[in-house]
């Protein structure tokens, strides 16, 4: 039992909290901070910046730039970039194709794709879920067949977020109808210029466009962009997403909403002062503070006993209540802004109210979907009932 | 940062289980040990002495083994999984913790060094009728003349104190604060009436008349620093203890799912259920790393005590809250059998109960938290 960080890792955590303040941008600093969507472009840059001091891919095999960071570093990593507003290196690339290419893919494929997707030079899509497959995702039905040396792809993805940026997607398809339906998958990466191709934009509750469907007809892929054996895809799967859980806790950024919601509250007046001296208030600030604070701590512990690179069944617990409390935060945002919260629509210059207060609602009704990706909180439950109660 | 035991605490931990796996793991027996007075069992009490457990965070030249929070949390954790009912916590870390902060050399011999042994047993007279897990005492008065000290006032609830061999009670002082006191329960002017507590354990009135009390270390200082870091203490060991205990109740929870069958099928095809049993243990966990992390900041040589009352609050608030969650919960995934006294499951959420009214429950611990929200930018518990 240790409660200190250790000189070295007090000091590497000083050090990334130095580049992070520093390095970054301060226009794209400023965007999260405020809660502004970052453009495409800003994404990039951010992502190059760090990729450039190696801080992007710390976590893949030192061989394609990984740093052999101890669980505990990359804590700090993850958690410094947060609390210093910088936006995290591009997740399609960074969290989930690159390691999934590092472990299961081909030489040829590690060396054509893994430098470009440290790089952020393919900003790659994830094409995983359809319409009918969300959840209950090895019910996909996008088709791939064989045609000489080309897979031929038909189907419809949905939900790929950002893919109005894609280069390049990664896809489940389903490559053979007759078995069992884990075991009919294959991984398959698709260039999203292939004619037939389509990206098509889905509106969100909150007037972004975040999201996209994206159809395939008669898309020819050439075999050798299929990661692994045929029929392997769902074993990739699970790995991508096991991954997907344990970063998905997003605490820092989490933390630093609070306290800057305890900011925006004292400029707020309330009967009892400000709306920061507002008992009521303050209880539920005190109580996502506990709930974060033993969040964070349970993803240290989690970090530990990480064996193998294989998530700890305990990280479900990291993504169900780490969702839960992004969103928590988030809707005692938009309580403190009141009734500011209604002008959603307004910009700088046809409003006297502060950002904060307009970006809450937007903000709120997006991260309703922290509950949702990532592997469904009900399928967190699932998880945690079935792996670790045995029931 | 690390969470994990050293080799030592492991072995600790295995000798405890063993030990009080022996004395609890049929939970008849602890049925029967808190049926009669004193409410638990004097043969385990003497080997958890003979282990050398009630020494544990004493200082060698006191007589006690010079370990500290993380083997005191060890073992608490032991006696929650099994509800040993024995006064680990209101007798060692609560009160022996304020007899090793404030006593005077001779008192430390004696009342350290009895408690260590096993053979005296102390409790701390605080709680007065009227307050709510405030540090002082306002009921209950001293007076002095001369070189003497007598006590007035009610204490209630006093945590095993009608059968203690000592107590140490608080006391409001002529010039403001308050002091500690040693009384012999024997003395003229002391009546105590004992009862059960909600989780069998044991309370009393302590009723004192002019009753002569010796300050506990110098005489007259305001020691309500040291009461409230003892209780602190406490807090934190508590913490570990109800993890333990919710610990047990989770896994017998998640057993009866798997063995109870109604509809022709077990419980555990029913996700109504299922998806409880998860959140429960989403709780426990959340609870258990801020637990362990209060534990390692008592266990810092370098943390301030303002730095501990924190740690203390915010994992008793959450192991607080963890408790009622799962305590509750256990008992309704359970159905009517966890409403009997025979089975194990409810005397698990009664002792989470008794613990949380012990030592402040979620809701007074945040209320004071609250008050500081303003104080802080973010809360960081890496140091």
């Amino acid at each position: 039992m240790r409660l200190h960080l250790t000189e070295e890792d007090a000091a590497f955590r000083a050090e990334l909290r130095e580049f992070f303040t520093t390095q970054v941008d301060e226009d794209i600093r400023t965007a999260v901070r405020d809660r502004a969507h970052l453009t495409q472009e800003q994404i990039v840059r951010s992502h190059r910046t760090l990729h450039a001091a190696g801080l992007a891919v710390p976590h893949w095999p030192a061989e394609w730039g990984g740093r052999d960071w101890s669980s505990l570093r990359r804590h700090l990593w993850h958690e410094e970039m947060q609390r210093a507003c910088v936006p995290p290196p591009l997740a399609f690339n960074t969290s989930m194709i690159g390691p999934v290419i590092a472990q299961f893919g081909s030489q040829e494929q590690k060396e054509r794709f893994l430098p470009a997707t440290a790089n952020l030079d393919i900003w790659w899509s994830q094409g995983f879920s359809e319409p009918n497959a969300g959840s209950d995702l090895a019910s996909l039905r996008t088709s791939a067949v064989l045609d000489g040396d080309t897979w031929v792809v038909n189907g419809q993805k949905t939900w790929t977020t950002l893919g109005q940026y894609g280069d390049w997607i990664f896809t489940l398809v389903r490559t053979d109808p007759h078995v069992k339906k884990q075991a009919g998958i294959s991984m398959l990466l698709i260039d999203m210029t292939s004619p037939g191709v389509e990206v098509r934009p889905i509106e969100l509750i909150d007037g972004s466009h975040e999201v996209n469907e994206v159809w395939f007809t008669d898309v020819r892929v050439p075999s050798e962009n299929l990661v692994g054996e045929v029929n392997s895809g769902w074993t990739q799967a699970k790995f991508l997403l096991g991954n997907e859980r344990v970063g998905v806790a997003p605490v820092g950024a989490t933390k630093r909403l609070l306290a800057q919601i305890k900011e925006w509250a004292t400029t707020v007046t309330s009967p009892h002062g400000t709306l920061l001296d507002d008992p009521f208030v303050a209880a539920r600030i005190a109580e996502l503070e506990n709930e974060l604070s033993a969040l964070e701590l349970t993803a240290l512990r989690v970090v530990a006993h990480s064996a193998d690179g294989r998530p700890h069944p305990a990280s479900s617990v990291l993504k169900l209540k780490g969702s839960e409390l992004q969103q928590a935060v988030s809707e005692l945002a938009i309580d403190v802004a009141g009734p500011g919260a209604l002008a959603s629509g307004a910009d700088d210059e046809t409003s006297d109210l502060p950002a904060w207060q307009r970006r809450g609602t937007p903000a709120y009704l997006n991260l309703r979907k922290a509950s949702i990706y990532g592997g469904s909180n009900e399928v967190q439950r699932q998880i945690i009932a079935g792996t670790i109660l045995g029931l | 940062m690390d969470f994990t035991y050293d080799e030592e605490q492991v072995a600790l931990r295995e000798a405890v289980r063993g030990l009080l796996g022996r004395a609890y793991g049929d939970f008849e027996n602890r049925r029967r040990a808190v049926a009669d007075d004193p409410g638990y069992d004097a043969a385990t009490w003497g080997r958890m002495a003979e282990m050398g457990l009630l020494a544990l965070p004493f200082a060698e030249d006191d007589g006690g083994v010079g370990a500290g929070p993380v083997e005191v949390g060890v073992v608490a954790e032991e006696i929650g999984r099994v509800l040993a009912p024995e006064p680990y916590l209101a007798a060692v870390v609560l009160a022996g913790g304020l007899v090793a902060a404030l006593g005077t050399d001779e008192q430390r011999a004696e009342l350290v060094g009895g408690l260590a042994s096993g053979e005296l047993v102390p409790a701390l007279a605080h709680a007065e009728p009227g307050s709510r897990w405030s540090a002082e005492a306002t009921a209950v008065t001293a007076q002095q003349a001369g070189d003497t000290w007598t006590l007035d006032g009610v204490k209630e609830p006093v945590p095993f104190g009608a059968s203690a061999d000592v107590l140490l009670v608080t006391a409001a002082l002529p010039g403001g604060g308050t002091g500690v006191f040693v009384v012999d329960p024997a003395a003229d002017g002391v009546t105590r009436d004992g009862y059960r507590t909600p989780d069998g354990g044991r309370a009393a009135r302590v009723h004192l008349e002019s009753a002569t009390g010796t300050p506990l270390g110098e005489a007259g200082v305001d020691r309500t620093a040291e009461v409230a870091a003892a209780h602190d203490a406490t807090r934190v060991a508590a913490a570990q203890q109800a993890v333990g205990a919710m610990q047990v109740a989770l896994e017998t929870t998640a057993g009866y799912l798997k063995s109870r069958e109604q509809f022709g099928v077990p419980l555990k095809t029913f996700q109504a259920l299922t998806f409880r049993a998860a959140d429960m243990y989403v709780a426990l966990e959340l609870a258990r790393s801020l637990a362990l992390w209060a534990t390692m900041v008592h266990a810092d040589p370098d943390a301030t005590p303002e730095e501990k009352a924190d740690a203390a609050r915010r994992a008793w608030a959450q192991t607080s809250a963890a408790g009622r969650h799962v305590g509750q919960e256990a008992i309704q995934l359970h159905g009517g059998i966890a409403m009997t006294a025979e089975y194990s499951t409810g005397s698990y959420t009664a002792h989470l109960t008794a613990l949380d009214h012990l030592l402040g429950d979620a809701r007074h611990h945040l209320g004071l938290l609250a008050l500081d929200v303003a104080g802080h930018g973010e809360v960081d518990p890496l140091r």
